[in-house]
């Protein structure tokens, strides 16, 4: 009961504070590609904005999300995408109920197959969306996962 | 800390997959500690470099919303046995770990 009360403050507000303080420690020159700002956004229009310069993006039925129905721990959530669009440029992956959604951008090389693989925390149920950049055009997917134990705890 | 990557890459055809395991503790600065009730500040990886033969595949980036040592799996074209791959990540404290194995 403890922790589920303060799962629930802490995504309100205070989080936020303590994330960009620590933020604030980076070294940042070592990780001049990282955005920052990207991962602190909060709500997932905030975040698609940031990433990829808008919140639109076109439904696709050529990404494919595998990731569990039920969830039973929040903190340990395999997702799996596989995208079957050519020139993927980047594949991220959203939470959309977490305090801040992005939770990876995986940047594609040249060989890269469209498929990555990993896992996530999830603060409570909500969709996953995986959202693909190819040939200059944003697509996206999204599943809904029921989580049945919070993880943005750890 | 153990600053281990465990890398498995299989080459099938002219397709070649990856997985990994990382161990770190990818704090994400919300916790509290149980028994100081301390908040145990953020710490987790914020970018790992997949390397084929020294040719770059795959950049993750990561937030703090990835889980406790991370698991990654990506494919890529080509790769043959005995291809190198390289793994290497660097976290937000600064710290950085990299692995080198071979396809199998």
């Amino acid at each position: 009961m403890e922790r589920r009360t303060f799962l629930k403050g802490s995504m309100a507000g205070s989080a936020v504070a303590v994330a960009v303080g620590a933020g604030l420690l980076t070294p940042q020159s070592v990780l001049a590609a990282w955005p920052k700002e990207a991962f602190e956004a909060k709500g997932v229009d905030n975040a698609m904005s940031t990433l990829f310069g808008s919140k639109d993006s076109a439904a696709s039925k050529d990404i494919k999300i595998k990731a569990p129905d039920i969830a039973e721990n929040g903190a340990v959530v395999p997702v799996s995408i596989t995208a079957a669009q050519s020139g993927i440029e980047s594949i991220s992956i959203l939470a959309a109920a977490n305090a801040s959604p992005l939770c990876a951008s995986f940047d594609m090389g040249a060989n890269a197959e469209g498929y990555v693989s990993t896992r996530i925390k999830m603060g409570k149920t909500s969709k996953v969306i995986a959202v693909v950049k190819a040939g200059g055009k944003v697509y996206s997917a999204s599943k809904d996962v029921k989580v049945t134990i919070g993880g943005c705890g750890g | 800390m153990a600053k281990g990557i465990k890398i498995r890459a299989t080459a099938k055809k002219d397709s070649t997959t990856v997985k990994a395991l990382m161990s770190h503790p990818m704090d994400t600065g919300l916790r509290k500690d149980k028994k100081t009730g301390k908040v145990i500040p953020a710490h987790f990886i914020q970018e790992v470099k997949c390397e084929h033969n020294g040719n770059a595949v795959l950049t993750a980036l990561w937030g703090p919303a990835i889980s406790k040592n991370p698991y990654l799996s990506f494919k890529f074209k080509g790769g043959n046995k005995g291809d190198s791959i390289k793994i290497s990540w660097v976290d937000n404290k600064g710290e950085s770990a990299s692995q080198e194995a071979q396809i199998r």
